[in-house]
């Protein structure tokens, strides 16, 4: 299927996922309204917005992972290559495999590093042991972590660092090659050295995935994304480039937020 | 303390409330104690002189006056074996369901629920009739008329029908414990596997259940042992009297440690000459479910010690 290309003001947008009206309520309570958002192919998204105002929420409802909690209701439109990912016939599982996802608190398995970069991979039916090694490696230089752990694959990932134990987590979610990987404030149990890592590496990722990061560090979200969209008490305020955003912002509460002045 | 605390009544009636429920709290202790002290040691001090490779490898003889009590320990060994492999994947299972796959407002998982903690509360007395009632009467009734042209076969009190009661009443403790063991492991673990591709049972089969694992061995144990040593389910559902070979099929009644206790203390021709052999069936028993006890806190301190890097 051919990308879609939309002229804005700004530089023309090649497509990779698009929210129409997306809507996300926790039973009667809404948490997103009505979201019209274009994610950029090979470019990184950042979300900001103050807490409570649905960016993990949105973020959730672009790999399906909203379906595993009781009682959510997604409405709207979400496209991935101008596939619907809520059609009737779309099975979640499948979703999740082409657009992956790192968590707020690292979270490995309580396996082996080899252990958990591979999961995926047999999971999806890799059993051919050459192969599994070369993907996990693969991943695990992907994520920049090879050089600190290849003497000690077969050792509990939980013995790693914080920092570590985050690079972990990308390499596992990369293992499984997806064309999106989502990010809910991956830094926010680092510390600054371990952020600057990981903010070097998400963007080299850049060249090869598309990149959706929810983030409370505006510095994080000016140095790694291209476009930033802002959200206030669950709706879209404004999304643009991230540099426009942050120099000529065009709403008001936006100007607010990244200035400070409240969230 | 200054003058205006220490002239209100109130801290001076604290402080006799204090030292009566401290004074009282302990005393209730030490009575604990020594009651568990009292009926350990008489057991301990009356059947450990009994005990000896004789006893434990002999069957009664004598109208159960001399001899041993070896196939009383087959039968419960064979019992416990039975009721394991019958209540523990069926409570594992259910409490997966429970806490895996019913959405939180689900019926059924209340209803579920509910009935575990009813079941959990009925007299144990109550499971043998129902075990009479209805797997020796009814379901080993139906067995004989379908398969054995009506000829006596099920429809007896046996090994299966004691098993399978007995494991009715484990059956809440299962699954009580291993719904708590599932609850432990964090839900992150289960988001990271969902979200490379797994389904929900590849999750639960390769991540949450090797996570709960040692939680549910402990409990399953604790569970068991409490069953093994059960009199009142299996009296009127296959434990004998006195049987002089052992069991070698499902539907063959058996010798059990509980019962063959129950049976000594209150059927002996000679009081003075069982005794011995009293103490030391039920000091047989007690070593046995304090063994099975054992294994599980110690399955428990390993797991804790493999949860702490996570942490
Ligand atoms: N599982 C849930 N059940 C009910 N309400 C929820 C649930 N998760 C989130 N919410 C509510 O939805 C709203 C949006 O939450 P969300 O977690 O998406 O915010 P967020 O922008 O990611 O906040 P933060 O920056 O603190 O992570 C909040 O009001 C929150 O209370
Ligand atoms: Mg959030």
């Amino acid at each position: 299927m051919t990308p879609q290309v939309r002229s804005t003001p700004e530089l023309p947008l090649v497509v990779k996922m698009r929210t129409r009206g997306l809507s996300v309520f926790y039973g009667e309570k809404q948490a997103v309204h009505e979201v019209d958002l274009e994610v950029g192919v090979n470019q990184v998204l950042a979300l900001i917005g103050p807490s409570g105002c649905g960016k993990s929420t949105f973020l959730r409802s672009l790999n399906r992972m909203n379906d595993t909690v009781d009682g959510v209701r997604v409405l709207g439109e979400v496209d991935l290559d101008g596939r619907p990912i809520y059609g009737p016939d779309v099975d979640p599982v499948v979703v999740r495999r082409h657009v992956g996802m790192v968590f707020q608190r690292s979270n490995p398995f309580p396996k082996s590093i080899f252990d958990n970069v591979a999961y995926g991979l047999r999971i999806a039916g890799m059993r051919d042991k050459a192969e599994l090694a070369l993907r996990v490696e693969k991943a695990l230089r992907h994520a920049a972590l090879w050089d600190e752990v290849k003497d000690r694959l077969f050792e509990s990932g939980l013995g790693l660092s914080g920092g570590q134990q985050q690079r972990l987590c990308i390499a596992r979610a990369l293992a499984v090659e997806p064309e999106v990987l989502l990010m809910d404030e991956p830094a926010s149990a680092l510390d600054p050295i371990a952020t600057a890592r990981l903010e070097d590496l998400i963007s080299e990722l850049r060249a090869e995935l598309t990149i959706v990061i929810v983030t409370h560090n505006m510095q994080q979200a000016a140095r790694v994304s291209q476009r930033t969209a802002f959200f206030y008490m669950g709706k879209l305020v404004e999304v643009g480039e991230t540099q426009r955003m942050f120099t000529r912002p065009k709403e008001q509460a936006t100007e607010d937020y990244i200035s400070g002045r409240f969230g | 303390m200054s003058d205006a605390t220490s002239s209100t009544p109130f801290v001076r009636r604290d402080g006799i409330f204090d030292r009566i429920l401290v004074v009282g709290s302990a005393g209730a202790c030490v009575a604990l104690l020594g009651m568990l002290a009292m009926v350990l040691l008489d057991i301990v001090i009356g059947g450990s002189g009994r005990i000896s490779l004789e006893f434990l490898t002999a069957a009664p003889s004598n109208g159960m006056t001399e001899g041993g009590i070896f196939p009383a320990i087959v039968g419960t060994a064979l019992l416990t074996f039975l009721m394991t492999i019958a209540a523990v994947p069926a409570g594992v299972a259910t409490a997966v369901y429970l806490n895996e796959y019913a959405p939180t407002n689900s019926t059924l998982a209340r209803v579920v629920r509910v009935s575990i903690a009813n079941l959990a509360g009925v007299p144990s007395i109550v499971f043998g009739l129902f075990g009479l009632g209805f797997f020796v009467s009814t379901l080993g009734r139906a067995i004989d008329v379908t398969l054995f042209s009506g000829e006596l076969t099920f429809a007896r009190p046996s090994l299966l029908w004691a098993a399978l009661t007995l494991s009715v009443l484990t059956l809440p403790v299962v699954v009580v414990a291993t719904e708590e063991a599932l609850r432990a492991v964090p839900r992150e673990l289960r988001d990271a596997s969902l979200a490379l591709g797994a389904t929900r049972f590849e999750t639960v089969v390769r991540i949450v259940l090797p996570e709960a694992l040692g939680g549910i061995l402990t409990g399953a144990i604790l569970a068991v042992s409490r069953g093994a040593g059960e009199v009142a389910p299996i009296m009127f559902t296959g434990a004998a009297y006195f049987l002089p070979q052992l069991p070698s099929h499902l539907n063959d009644a058996f010798m059990n440690l509980g019962y063959h206790v129950y049976v000594l203390a209150t059927q002996s021709p000679d009081v003075e000459k069982t005794k011995p052999i009293l103490y030391g069936t039920a000091l047989v028993l007690l070593m046995l479910t304090f063994l099975l006890n054992v294994v599980a806190v110690i399955l428990r301190s390993r797991t804790r010690g493999k949860l702490k890097p996570a942490l």
